[in-house]
């Protein structure tokens, strides 16, 4: 056995004390920064990941943009659907956020994180944001991607970030609508079944790949109801400069990212027990 | 009159039809290592979950030197250390940022962060691991990491919740010590279980024997032996008070998590 090297400190009992919703930006500042900790440990994955938006910017986006058929104004279709697959993207790793969650439950990790003086509120609103960064780091490969093919991107830094904050707040409210449904079912293969049946029809009933005016009555009303339409929305007029809602958009957004994390952390601890 | 470090007083609480804890009252004396006894579905970690304030009890009242389990859930959090039964530290990341992330959610001044990082690795001798992926760590490793996560707050109750389960004799003896050393040098107060009743008559000054949600039997290993007569075990102090059929009680669910540790330890 080796032996314990370290003195130990006299006043060894930690007497510092932080309390309440002060913990809230630093428990967030944390997630985020072991995100990128992630990210830089497994690089592998961001490329996988990119493949699948990569074939839709591709194959989709180039076919269609030759074909006419889908009217974008004066815009090139490809142009059009960039921003909607980013979003898609951000939309594909948040909405299986739940999993990583009920990963970490099978394995004590979120039983330990929740023994710490964290409230479950901040718990849920840091792997929220957290989900955001890794979402905005994927988002940011589909953006060079368009770059390189071509699309007339917005290269304002305010613009830009604006859209990296649409793409965060977007992702934090798929992360925890992921978390709720991780909190009702329990398992990982029936959260992965819901995901996979809801992540399309999130998609298609969008306005990601067609104006929500050439769709039919029934899909407008779906889409407008879907946060997914209000982050296209925003990430088309700042990164194309088309006309769009912004105010509206970031209220839709940053409303359904609150209700989101106020759902998730009601049923975090029905997840933990 | 002292505080006791845990005060635990007809603690219940029901999971449907199953009465995890029926009455449990028990006391932890400051300083001293206790450790909580029975089989899988006795009502254990049940226990540690109420102390940890990860669940709140149906009735009954817990204390953690002196604080409400219920009512003063941050002030309890931050007395203590805790290590669950299952493998905790995250793989993807690196011995030093699982320690790192600790320090955060204990909200360690900037100032201290590294200086107390660099404390806790060098206790668990992780100082030239610590920037290698967990993943890559033997199984001692881990343990001796997630330890090290437990400390960063400098707990007054360290609680550990089967920490031994699936290490190798060299690796499940190489913890213990460590554990040993810190009560004596810190005078930190703990709270262990463990299914070895070897490692418990060892490290415990008392032990506690539960059974179906009860404590069945308190006291030292030496007077639970001499209560049943001369050259008693602590095998057959187990087997007196629990019974014999440790098969019937426990779920899939407690078997699989023993497992799933086991295997990550590889």
């Amino acid at each position: 056995m080796s032996a314990v090297r370290a003195e130990l400190p006299r006043d060894w009992v930690e007497t510092h004390v932080v309390s309440g919703l002060r913990t809230l930006p630093s428990r967030v500042g944390t997630f985020c920064r072991l995100e990128l900790y992630r990210v830089r440990h497994d690089q592998t994955e961001l490329v996988t990941r990119a493949i699948q938006p990569a074939l839709w910017l591709l194959v989709f986006g180039e076919t269609f943009s030759h074909f006419h058929v889908i009217p974008t104004g004066k815009i090139p279709y490809l142009d059009y659907m960039a921003p909607g697959i980013m979003a898609q993207s951000a939309l594909f790793i948040a909405i299986f956020y739940g999993i990583q969650i009920i990963w970490e439950r099978d394995f004590g990790i979120l039983t330990r994180l929740l023994a710490t003086p964290t409230a479950g509120a901040a718990l849920v609103t840091g792997k929220a944001f957290a989900a955001g960064v890794r979402a905005a780091v994927q988002s940011f490969i589909i953006f060079v991607l368009s770059a390189i093919l071509g699309v007339h991107l917005n290269w304002n830094p305010v613009h830009l970030l604006a859209a990296v904050l649409v793409v965060v707040v977007s992702a934090a409210f798929f992360s925890c609508l992921s978390v709720t449904i991780a909190g009702l079912v329990l398992t990982r293969e029936r959260l992965m079944g819901i995901g996979q049946a809801i992540t399309m029809p999130l998609f298609f009933a969008s306005n990601a790949l067609y104006p929500v005016r050439e769709m039919p009555s029934w899909l407008q009303v779906l889409s407008r109801i879907n946060p997914l339409s209000y982050e296209v929305d925003a990430l088309r007029g700042l990164l194309l400069g088309t006309p769009s809602d912004f105010a509206l958009d970031a209220m839709v957004l940053i409303a359904a990212m609150l209700a989101g994390i106020a759902a998730a952390s009601a049923l975090l601890r029905r997840l933990a027990s | 009159m002292s505080v006791q470090a845990v005060e635990c007083a007809e603690l219940r609480h029901r999971f449907g039809s199953v009465q995890a804890l029926d009455g449990v009252s028990f006391e932890v004396r400051e300083g001293e290592i206790f450790g909580l006894l029975g089989p899988n579905g006795a009502g254990k970690t049940t226990t540690m979950k109420v102390l940890v304030t990860l669940l709140r009890p149906q009735a009954g009242s817990a204390r953690v030197f002196g604080l409400d389990v219920r009512r003063q859930t941050m002030a309890v959090r931050r007395w203590i250390g805790y290590l669950p039964q299952q493998l905790s530290a995250d793989g993807a990341l690196s011995g030093y940022e699982n320690v790192w992330l600790f320090t955060r959610l204990y909200d360690v001044p900037r100032r201290e962060r590294q200086s107390r990082i660099a404390e806790v690795l060098s206790l668990m001798d992780l100082q030239e691991a610590a920037g290698r992926l967990v993943k890559t760590y033997s199984g001692g490793m881990v343990r001796r990491l997630e330890l090290a996560q437990a400390l960063v707050n400098r707990p007054r109750l360290l609680i550990l919740d089967e920490p031994s389960i699936g290490l190798d004799p060299v690796a499940r003896s190489d913890l213990w010590d460590r554990v040993r050393r810190l009560r004596s040098e810190t005078g930190m107060t703990v709270l262990l279980t463990t299914h070895y009743m070897d490692e418990a008559e060892q490290l415990c000054e008392r032990v506690a024997l539960m059974h179906r949600g009860r404590i069945a039997a308190i006291g030292a290993p030496e007077e639970l032996k001499a209560g049943l007569g001369p050259e008693t075990t602590m095998d057959q102090v187990f087997r007196h008070y629990t019974g014999s059929q440790i098969d019937q009680v426990g779920s899939i669910r407690d078997v699989r998590s023993a497992r799933r540790t086991a295997a990550r330890l590889g």
